[in-house]
C-alpha cells in the first residue's frame, strides 16, 4: 500500500467517517488524491471506491490531479470583482501563461476561481498554497510569480502582518482584522476564563434557562432561539450528544467569524464548553472552512492551553463526569456545508448534502446522535450571557432581538470591516457608520438575502424588520445591478450540491435567461419568466440555500426593475437570440467556406 | 365563404409527420372540404401565393435553408404549429448536437463506412448553392415564435386531426391520453 | 395493531396507520401523489421534489414526510401542479431526452409524468449539454444523457456486504452517476435486470436487450402514471 494512504488511514483509526481528514492528509502530502489512492483507501476502509470518490469529488479544494506546485485560488465573488479582480486575473494569466481552470504546462502554476474566501474587506484576494494574499495588485502578481519561479515558497512571500493576532508567531498572516467597531458583547474587554468560573456552580438546566431568558437567537442567519434548540437536544434521549460549531461562514460578504477566530478564539471555545456542558455533549467539533486554515496553529495552541488548564478533557473545571474535548474539522470548499445538516454530513466524511427533516439534528445529528450546531458568534454571545446575565443581555437591542450583532460590511464604503452594533440600527445609520459612498443598493445578508434600494434604507436591522446573518455589501450609484444578480446566481450554480432537481438546474436556466437580457436580447416576457420561475425555487427546494438561490434575481427585479427594463428590446415581443451568422461559423470553417448570411 | 388555408413543410425531418397526416385515412376527404392547401409537399406548391391561416412545421432547423423556410412560414402564416419531436426539440437529427461539426462532416463524407473508400479526393460538399449546416439542430421555437405544439414521433394521426379541427372550428382541442406521446 | 391517524387530502377524509409516509398514505386512500426519485422499500431521498405537497400550508416533500393526525394536505392545486410541471420540464431540458430513440420509451417514469402534466413542449430552452455514456461495465451501460439524478440506484443497489455500486460524482449541475465497475461486474444477470428496473428513466440499461415491449403494450401507452392508484376505491 502507498505509505501516505496507510499513514492517513491509520492516523484516523480506519474510521470512514474521518474521510475528510484522510483526504486532507493526502492533499498536504501529495497535492492530489488519485484513483490508486482511492482504491487503496476503499480497500483499507472496506467501502467501495465510488463511495470514497463521491466525497472527494464534492469539495472544491480536493482534486484527483495535481493543481500545480503553486495552486492559486483567486476569489471571484462580487466584491472581488468590484475591487478589480478582472485586472488581477488577467495579470495572473499573463504571468503564468495559463488560463483559469488550468495548470501551466510545466506544472508550476494552477489558476482557479473560488467562491468568497472571507476577505471581502481586503479584495481582491487569493489563496496560494494555503497562504492568504489580500489586496493584490498587478505589481504584486508579477512579483509573486517571478519569485515563485526563482524558488521562493508562498509563506516566504508574506511581506507584512495584519494587526492583532495576525502578527503572532502562530499566524503571521497578511490579513488585517478591520475591526472597526467593538461593541458590548463579543468584542468587549474580557478576562479569559471568567465566565467558566461560574460553571461549577450552575446546573446544565440553569444555563439553558439563562440562555432562553436572554432571547438569544442563532447568528448564522436563520435566527432560531438558541435556548430552545439546546432544550430540544437535551430532551432527545441518548447516551451521547454532540456540539458542533459552524465556522464555515461561506455566505459571500461574511467575514465576522474570521475576526473572532483571530482575536478571541478563547471566547469561542469557552462558549463551546458552556454549550457542551448545557446539553451534556461528549465532544465538540469546530467545523472550520479551509479558507481559514492559516488560523489552525493558533486555534490548536489555544485548545492545548485549555487542556493544560483542565478546561478540556476529563472532569472539565473539576466538574465530576463532565468530559469534553474539542477537535477541529476542516471543510474543503463547499458553501452548502454551512447548512447545519450538511455540515454534519461533512463531519461524517460524506458529501455535504443537507438532510431531510424531520428528524432534526437535535434529535438525530452527528453519528445519528442528538446534536446542536451553533454559529461562532452565537457561542461567543453565550459566554457573556452566562457572565453578565440574561437581563443585562436583553437590555441591548430591540424587543425581539436582544444583544448585539456583528456586521461584515464591504463594497463601496470607506471603512470596510467588522462592526459590532446593537440590533435596531437603520440601514441608513449603518451606511453612515461605514462611510458608504453614494449608495444605490445594499445586499443585506449576502446573495441568499435581499438586494434593497434607497426606499428601504430606513428599515432597521433586527428580527422584527430586516433580519440578517450580517453580510452587508454596499453598492455605489454606478454599479450594474444585473452584473450583481449574475455574479450571485453563478455562485449558487457553482455551489449547489445538486441534490434537488430545481436547485441543480433551474438556477442554470435562470442564469441563461438573465444573460440573454444582459446581451440585449431580452423581451418583456423574459422578466416575467424570471420572476415566475424564480418563485418556484422557494417552494421547491429542501434547504435554505436552494430556497434562496433565486433571491438575487427576484429581489433585484423587485427593487430595480428599471435597470432590467432599459436592457429590454423596445417594441419586440419575441426574440430567442438566435443568430444565423454565428450559427454557421463552425461549419463554414470546417468545410473552408466563406461565411455567408442567408 | 373562403376556406382556411393550410401550408406544410418538412425541415430537418423524415416526412414521417406528413405520413401521419395522411394516416387520418378517409377523414382526408373531410379535410379537403374544410381547408385549402397552399405551399406544401401535399400539392407541390413551392412558394406561398397568399397569406395562410395555419402552417404545419415538421422537423427542426439543421441548416440555413431550414431557417429561411421557417422564417418564410412565420411571415406567411397566421398560426404556426410545431409538428413532431424534431420540430419541438430537434429530434433524432439533434443527436449530433454535442458532437463538433467537423467530426460530423468528416464522419459523413470522409471516414464513414459508406464513404471511406468512395471519396478519394476527400471532398466535403462546399458549393455556394448548398445550404450550410448550423452549429446545432435548433427546435423551431428557438428561431421563430411557434403558437402550438403537437408532440410525437410521429404525432398520432388523431392528434393532428384533432388539432386541425380545433384550429379550423375554434373549438377546444381534444387531448385524450392515448394521442399525446413523445415517440 | 398500530395507531390509526386521520388526515385530509384536498378536503377528502383519509386514514392510515401512524408512521406511514404521505406518498403511501395517499396511495392507500386512492390518491396519487407523483413521485420520481421515490421507490417503495428504500429510504426516501426527497431529491426530485415532484412529490411536493402543502402540509398545513407549508411545502413539504410527501415521500419524506410522515403523516400525522389532523394533517391538512393539499395535493392538486394550480400552484402545486404548476410547480410539478416546471420540475418535469426542467428535467427534460437538463438532460438530452430523445424519447423516440430510447429503449425505455413507454416505460419511462419521466416521460409518463410529461404525459400526465400534458407537457407539449418544455418552456425552457434546450441546452444540449454534453454527457458521457459509460458502457464499460459488462452487464449494463449508463447513459447520462437520460439521467435525472434520482439516486435510486445509489440508494438501492448494494453488494451483499453492503458496499455501494453506484455513487454520485461531482456536484451541482455537473454531478453524474459513477459506477464501481469491479463490483458491478460481480452482479448476476437477474441482479443486473433489477438494477435496470430501479432506474425510472432509460439511463441504466441492461446490455443485449432492448425494445422488448411493442408500442401499444408498454406501461404508460394507454393509462397515465398513477391511474392504477386512482382506481382503488376508498378503503
Amino acid at each position: 500500500m502507498n505509505s501516505q494512504v496507510q499513514i492517513a488511514v491509520e492516523k484516523y483509526g480506519k474510521d470512514a467517517s474521518r474521510l475528510m481528514d484522510m483526504f486532507h492528509h493526502l492533499m498536504h502530502e501529495k497535492g492530489f488524491v488519485d484513483d490508486e489512492d482511492l482504491n487503496q483507501m476503499a480497500e483499507a476502509l472496506d467501502i467501495s471506491k465510488v463511495d470514497a470518490e463521491q466525497t472527494l469529488s464534492y469539495y472544491h479544494f480536493f482534486n484527483k490531479k495535481s493543481r500545480g506546485k503553486f495552486s492559486i485560488y483567486l476569489n471571484n465573488s462580487l466584491v472581488s470583482q468590484m475591487m478589480g479582480r478582472a485586472e488581477i486575473a488577467e495579470a495572473f494569466e499573463k504571468a503564468t501563461a495559463t488560463e483559469f481552470g488550468k495548470v501551466s504546462a510545466d506544472g508550476m502554476f494552477g489558476l482557479f476561481n473560488t467562491s468568497c474566501i472571507g476577505m471581502n474587506d481586503q479584495e481582491p484576494a487569493a489563496i496560494i498554497n494555503g497562504v492568504v494574499f489580500p489586496k493584490i495588485t498587478t505589481y504584486r502578481v508579477r512579483e509573486l510569480i517571478r519569485e515563485f519561479r526563482a524558488g521562493k515558497t508562498a509563506p516566504e512571500m508574506i511581506n507584512s502582518y495584519g494587526g492583532g493576532q495576525n502578527q503572532s508567531s502562530l499566524v503571521q498572516a497578511m490579513v488585517t482584522n478591520n475591526l472597526n467597531r467593538r461593541g458590548s458583547v463579543i468584542f468587549a474587554d474580557y478576562t479569559p476564563g471568567e465566565a467558566l468560573k461560574k460553571l461549577p456552580n450552575m446546573k446544565s438546566r440553569d444555563i439553558i434557562e439563562e440562555v432562553k431568558n436572554s432571547n438569544l437567537r442563532g447568528r448564522g442567519g436563520a435566527g432560531f432561539p438558541v435556548g430552545l434548540k439546546w432544550d430540544f437536544c437535551t430532551k432527545s434521549p441518548s447516551e451521547d450528544r454532540y456540539l458542533l460549531c459552524n465556522a464555515d461562514e461561506g455566505e459571500p460578504g461574511t467575514f465576522k467569524d474570521r475576526v473572532i477566530l483571530t482575536e478571541t478564539p478563547h471566547l469561542l471555545f469557552e462558549g463551546m464548553i458552556i454549550a457542551g456542558y448545557a446539553i451534556g455533549a461528549k465532544e465538540g467539533i469546530l467545523y472550520l472552512r479551509l479558507e481559514y486554515e492559516y488560523l489552525e496553529k493558533l486555534l490548536e495552541s489555544v485548545l492545548d492551553n485549555f487542556r493544560k488548564k483542565g478546561l478540556l478533557g476529563k472532569n472539565v473545571l473539576g466538574i465530576e463526569g463532565f468530559n469534553f474535548d474539542i477537535r477541529i474539522q476542516f471543510g474543503a470548499g463547499a458553501y452548502v456545508c454551512g447548512e447545519e445538516s450538511a455540515l454534519i454530513e461533512s463531519c461524517e466524511g460524506k458529501r455535504g448534502e443537507p438532510r431531510n427533516r424531520p428528524p432534526f439534528p437535535v434529535q438525530v445529528g452527528y453519528l445519528n446522535k442528538p446534536t446542536v450546531v451553533n454559529n461562532v458568534e452565537t457561542l461567543c454571545s453565550v459566554v457573556k450571557i452566562i457572565l453578565n446575565g440574561a437581563e443585562w443581555y436583553k437590555s441591548m437591542g430591540t424587543k425581539e432581538s436582544s444583544g448585539t450583532k456583528l456586521l461584515s460590511i464591504s463594497g463601496d464604503v470607506k471603512y470596510p470591516g467588522v462592526f459590532e452594533i446593537e440590533w435596531g440600527m437603520t440601514i441608513h445609520e449603518m451606511l453612515e457608520m461605514s462611510g458608504a459612498m453614494h449608495p444605490k443598493a445594499v445586499q443585506v445578508g449576502g446573495p441568499s438575502g435581499r438586494l434593497i434600494a434607497e426606499n428601504e434604507f430606513e428599515r432597521t436591522i433586527c428580527y422584527e424588520d430586516l433580519p440578517t446573518g450580517g453580510a452587508m455589501i454596499v453598492l455605489g450609484q454606478n454599479r450594474n445591478i444585473l452584473e450583481v444578480a449574475l455574479n450571485f446566481t453563478e455562485f449558487f450554480i457553482e455551489e449547489s450540491c445538486g441534490s434537488c432537481a430545481p436547485c441543480r438546474y433551474l438556477t442554470v436556466i435562470l442564469r441563461n435567461k438573465l444573460k440573454k437580457i444582459m446581451d440585449g436580447k431580452g423581451v418583456a416576457k423574459d422578466i416575467d419568466d424570471l420572476v415566475h420561475w424564480g418563485q418556484q425555487m422557494k417552494k421547491a427546494n429542501r434547504c435554505g440555500l436552494g430556497q434562496t438561490a433565486a433571491n438575487p434575481i427576484l429581489t433585484s427585479i423587485e427593487n430595480f426593475k428599471q435597470d432590467y427594463m432599459t436592457k429590454i428590446e423596445k417594441g419586440k415581443e419575441f426574440d430567442t437570440k438566435f443568430n444565423l451568422e454565428a450559427a454557421i461559423q463552425e461549419s463554414s470553417r470546417a468545410v473552408g467556406r466563406f461565411p455567408q448570411t442567408y | 365563404m373562403s376556406k382556411p388555408i393550410v401550408a406544410t413543410t418538412s425541415l430537418a425531418g423524415c416526412f414521417g409527420c406528413h405520413m401521419s397526416l395522411l394516416d387520418i385515412d378517409d377523414r382526408i376527404l373531410q379535410l379537403i372540404d374544410l381547408v385549402d392547401f397552399n405551399k406544401s409537399p401535399v400539392d407541390d406548391i413551392k412558394e406561398f401565393t397568399e397569406m395562410c391561416d395555419i402552417g404545419l412545421i415538421e422537423g427542426g432547423c439543421c441548416n440555413s435553408e431550414n431557417v429561411h423556410v421557417l422564417k418564410d412560414f412565420r411571415k406567411n402564416c397566421k398560426v404556426l404549429v410545431s409538428v413532431g419531436e424534431c420540430a419541438i426539440m430537434g429530434g433524432l437529427p439533434a443527436l449530433r448536437n454535442n458532437i463538433p461539426i467537423k467530426e460530423c462532416l468528416e464522419e459523413a463524407y470522409l471516414n464513414g463506412p459508406s464513404t471511406k473508400n468512395a471519396n478519394p479526393e476527400r471532398i466535403m460538399p462546399n458549393n455556394e448553392e448548398l445550404p450550410i449546416i448550423l452549429d446545432k439542430v435548433y427546435p423551431c421555437h428557438e428561431i421563430v415564435k411557434i403558437d402550438y405544439y403537437l408532440p410525437g414521433c410521429p404525432p398520432r394521426a388523431d392528434l393532428i386531426w384533432n388539432a386541425l379541427i380545433a384550429l379550423v372550428t375554434g373549438d377546444e382541442l381534444k387531448l385524450p391520453y392515448e394521442v399525446v406521446k413523445f415517440d | 395493531m398500530s395507531e390509526q391517524v386521520k388526515f385530509t387530502i384536498d378536503g377528502k377524509a383519509c386514514k392510515t396507520q401512524k408512521g406511514t409516509n404521505l406518498v403511501e398514505a395517499a396511495k392507500e386512500n386512492g390518491i396519487y401523489i407523483p413521485v420520481l426519485c421515490h421507490l417503495e422499500g428504500i429510504k426516501p431521498a426527497g431529491s426530485c421534489r415532484i412529490c411536493n405537497v402543502k402540509v398545513n400550508g407549508r411545502f413539504m416533500t410527501a415521500c419524506t414526510t410522515e403523516v400525522s393526525d389532523g394533517m391538512v394536505i393539499e395535493n392538486i392545486t394550480p400552484e402545486i401542479q404548476e410547480l410539478r410541471k416546471i420540475i418535469v420540464e426542467t428535467l427534460f431540458v437538463s438532460g438530452n431526452h430523445f424519447c423516440p430513440a430510447c429503449e425505455k420509451s413507454g416505460n419511462c417514469e419521466l416521460q409518463a409524468l410529461g404525459y400526465r402534466y400534458q407537457m407539449m413542449v418544455p418552456r425552457f430552452p434546450y441546452e444540449f449539454e454534453e454527457k458521457e455514456v459509460d458502457a464499460t461495465s459488462q452487464k449494463f451501460y449508463i447513459d447520462r444523457n437520460r439521467c435525472v439524478l434520482c439516486k435510486r440506484c445509489v440508494r438501492s443497489v448494494k453488494t451483499k456486504d453492503g458496499k455501494s455500486i453506484f455513487a454520485i460524482l461531482g456536484r451541482g449541475h455537473q454531478a453524474v452517476i459513477n459506477i464501481d465497475h469491479e463490483l458491478a461486474n460481480q452482479l448476476s444477470d437477474e441482479e443486473a435486470q433489477e438494477v435496470m428496473n430501479t432506474c425510472p428513466v432509460g439511463s441504466i440499461l441492461k446490455k443485449e436487450r432492448g425494445y422488448v415491449d411493442p408500442i401499444g403494450s408498454r406501461k404508460y401507452d394507454n393509462k397515465p402514471i398513477g391511474s392504477e392508484i386512482e382506481q382503488i376505491t376508498n378503503l
